[in-house]
């Protein structure tokens, strides 16, 4: 029987961003908050102190920090005629776990996405036809605007220090920033971060191609910076351990460093570490939440009772959570029916490698950031005519090394013995003089009917329930970008000088062992209409509505971008509606 | 809609693993951030003398092995000067070896290449497998000699063999074996000295790796030139305490 804890206003299930932002924001407001979160507290000066934090085998070889498959995975496959399987160690993506969730180990890229990805649908369509896109693919408008989201994601920046060069300030366009990016209200709240001598040959190289190349929005901070909670950010030392690590020196935007320290001396919030919610509870309406069901480290059971139910878990964990506590239909992609597991989306990422002369170019790679780099956007989203390439979508192409950690530097050039002296020659020759940016060409993935996500009916977590079942492969619109996208990198690379470059486009079918960012989204995707999304625009759930749905679980597509500014601008958005609207009149915010 | 029983909680506790190692850690957080003194996690050194996994024939295979993938020449140390046997046998011997936090439950079946690894073998049962099976192999093709006894060019081609496929292995797979290793050792030979691998930072001081420093401001406009920074590791750092 669980034992029924003290009533709370506000239940959050995750303090990751997105929970550490709501808890924030509705504190404020006066309510009484509990954060649950599964995994276990995490501390700069326990968890990444600065004397062991620089451990490439512990922390990205052996993902200490991450979820381990043991207390949860997921199940995979390409496509509904194969069984899927368990994902028993991490390869394609890897699950943050513990209070700050993946934004502890995030490299702290920070971008918006573009005007036209919010009413991606009507702009494609008016553009080019509805015949100009694939028969299968399911891509919507997000009913929100760039002018309503542009504040919040201003909010997000401002709260984590954010250092870049503004490319459009009110329609004004600024030398030196991004000129497609959407207009701007203000600057951002620091200058961009010095650049490495690989990511500026990059920038010589697109400019002589006739490209604006401009600095990655970095959340390692180019000076110290106090935000508006009055917690206070170090610079960044280009310490080269950004992600997979924990940042030591407090210059990386996480949870830890911008707002814990001001949530947790409020006396009106509390969280529970190593508790894992395992149902949302429903009253006999199935219309609204009395709270949640969590577990502790002991496996004594608790219930919660709460008037509002956050689901600020991670996207795929808030799709998995939705379906176990029976809320919303499931989809099923032979009838197109239910909502629950919808749009999945990954990214499309590719990349090139360039050696260069070894003794003319020496790239210190060690010397870098999680979010260094130098950028063109000329090739994102719609940004340029499509007509003539046959797909869409798009994505930033960059130099954006961001370490020289050895394990992972052992890039040799093609026909390269894997082993033995001739081996040790070759990554001595090459560690220092070789661009190998993996996560140079950051190219969208669109929906599709065939990608979602489901329960599996095989393989259960630890409790007995089942594994969320991810059902995905790369369609051939994607494929085509990525060739696209990869020549387009080649060519800069050609033009910094390389001697020889290797290209590595992504190749279909969808590989779940090669790691491809963790930038997962949809399955609770928010829309206009219940007949078309899972949650409304401001991530209230059309079924139950005290609760509310917060990550890039509600992306309907995925953009050339990362995610984590998207994510912390909804949640931002989110608060400011529970905040402004459902408090003072509790119930659905959108009629449809 | 799942309902949580109490036997579903307890009966899967084949899968009931330690969540982390911060036990003590309190589980309701109020009223401030929390702090303990002494909490801090540093790794483990390894310190090299005896073998925690291997047989005696067992580490002579390996190290032999290891000195092949990364033979000695002026460039560096060979593998089993650098420790690599060693870091493979520390790294068996813990949870590493053993699936430490992989997902376990069955059932085990084989599934496409995207779908990653699903052999129940750990890592450590497969190295027991395939040393023996490989010693056994060795014997047939060079008249009676393990590995460890062939000369260079011999075990090269043994090496070759598992690489490419054509020499077969009784009851293991020599490639799959072969990756494994290969990996492990690499990653023995380039990861921090701590783990009984890289012995003074020789892969790093090769290919021109400064190590465990934290603060590169003053590097990062200096387009081009050479670090003079002296490689480093975690353990030799001036910052470095072990947990008492």
């Amino acid at each position: 029987m669980a034992r029924k804890l003290p009533h709370k206003d506000v239940a959050i299930i995750g303090l990751g961003w997105t929970g550490s932002i709501l808890a924030n924001e509705l504190t404020d407001a006066g309510l009484d908050v509990v954060a649950i979160e599964r995994g276990p507290w995490r501390d700069t000066a326990t968890d990444f102190a600065i004397s062991y934090a620089q451990d490439e085998l512990r922390y990205r070889i052996r993902h200490e920090l991450f979820l381990r498959n043991s207390q949860m995975s997921v199940t995979f496959r390409n496509n509904a005629g194969q069984t899927a399987l368990p994902v028993r160690t991490w390869g394609a993506f890897m699950l943050g776990n513990g209070v700050g969730g993946a934004g502890v180990h995030w490299n702290a890229e920070t971008w918006r996405f573009l005007p036209t990805d919010f009413t991606l649908k009507s702009h494609l369509t008016q553009r080019y036809g509805a015949n100009f896109l694939p028969a299968d693919m399911t891509i919507q408008d997000w009913g929100i605007t760039w002018n309503e989201i542009e504040p919040y994601y201003d909010e997000f920046e401002y709260l984590c220090g954010t250092s870049g060069q503004a490319g459009n300030l009110s329609g004004e366009l600024q030398s030196g920033g991004n000129p497609f990016e959407g207009p701007r209200s203000r600057p951002y709240p620091t200058p961009p971060q010095k650049q490495g001598y690989g990511h500026t040959l990059f920038a010589q190289g697109a400019a002589k191609l006739g490209y604006k190349p401009f600095p990655q929005p970095s959340g390692n901070l180019s000076r110290a910076y106090t935000n508006p909670l009055g917690v206070t950010l170090a610079p960044c030392t280009y310490c080269g351990f950004c992600e997979w690590f924990g940042c030591a020196n407090n210059s990386k935007a996480t949870p830890q460093t911008t707002v814990l320290p001001a949530l947790l001396r409020k006396t009106n919030f509390e969280a529970r570490t190593e508790c894992e919610v395992t149902r949302i509870n429903l009253d006999n309406t199935g219309k609204r939440a009395t709270g949640v069901t969590f577990v502790d480290s002991s496996g004594e059971e608790y219930e919660q009772p709460a008037d509002i139910v956050l689901l600020c878990a991670f996207s795929l964990f808030n799709v998995q959570l939705l379906l176990l506590s029976g809320i919303g239909a499931a989809y099923d992609p032979a009838t197109g029916q239910g909502q629950i597991g919808r749009n999945f989306t990954h990214q499309t990422m590719s990349s090139a490698l360039g050696f260069f002369d070894k003794d003319k170019y020496n790239f210190n790679p060690f010397v870098a950031s999680g979010a260094i780099g130098m950028i063109i956007d000329e090739f994102n989203g719609d940004n340029f005519d499509h007509g003539p390439v046959g797909f869409v979508g798009g994505g930033y192409i960059g130099q954006v090394q961001t370490n020289g950690r050895p394990i992972e530097s052992t890039a040799v050039p093609p026909g390269t013995p894997a082993w033995g002296s001739k081996w040790k020659a070759a990554i001595k020759d090459n560690y220092l003089s070789t661009i190998n940016s993996g996560g140079a060409c950051h190219g969208s993935m669109y929906s599709y009917r065939d990608n979602y996500l489901s329960l599996d009916p095989t393989y259960k977590d630890r409790f007995g329930r089942p594994l969320v079942r991810i059902t995905i492969d790369f369609h051939d619109n994607e494929i085509k970008m990525s060739n696209f996208l990869t020549d387009k990198y080649a060519e800069i690379l050609q033009a910094m000088g390389a001697k020889q470059i290797v290209k590595k486009p992504r190749k279909a079918p969808y590989d779940v062992t090669q790691y491809q960012t963790s930038h997962l989204n949809g399955g609770a995707i928010m829309g206009d209409n219940p007949g078309n999304s899972a949650v409304n625009r401001y991530l209230q759930s059309w079924d139950v509505a005290n609760l509310f749905v917060v990550g890039a679980s509600a992306f309907p597509q995925n953009a050339g971008y990362n995610p984590t500014g998207t994510v912390g601008a909804l949640a931002f958005w989110a608060a400011d509606a529970i905040r402004s609207q459902y408090l003072k009149n509790p119930g659905p915010l959108v009629h449809a | 809609m799942y309902q949580l029983t109490r036997r579903g909680l307890l009966g899967s506790s084949a899968l009931w693993l330690l969540l982390s190692s911060s036990a003590a850690r309190a589980a309701v957080i109020r009223g401030g951030i929390p702090w303990k003194p002494g909490a801090g996690d540093p790794p483990e050194p390894v310190t090299p003398g005896g073998w925690k996994y291997f047989t005696p024939q067992e580490a002579k295979t390996v190290e032999a092995f290891v000195d092949r993938l990364i033979p000695a020449d002026d460039l560096s140390p060979g593998g089993r000067e650098c420790g690599c046997a060693v870091f493979i046998d520390r790294q068996l011997a813990g949870p590493y070896g053993d699936f430490g936090g992989y997902y376990l439950a069955g059932p085990f079946v084989k599934g496409t290449k995207q779908q990653g690894p699903q052999s129940p073998v750990t890592p450590a049962q497969h190295y027991r497998k395939a040393l023996a099976a490989l010693d056994g192999a060795c014997r047939s093709k060079y008249g009676g000699k393990a590995f460890a006894e062939l000369t260079d060019a011999q075990k090269d081609e043994v090496i070759t063999g598992l690489e490419n496929g054509s020499l077969k292995l009784d009851g293991a797979d020599g490639q799959e074996f072969f990756k494994l290793i290969l990996k492990n050792t690499q990653n023995g030979y380039l990861a921090d000295p701590i783990y009984g691998g890289n012995k003074d930072m020789a892969s790093w001081k090769m290919i021109g790796f400064p190590g465990a420093h934290y603060d590169y401001r003053e590097w990062i406009d200096k387009h081009n030139q050479r670090v003079t920074m002296p490689a480093v590791g975690i353990a030799n750092h001036p910052n470095w305490s072990q947990k008492s």
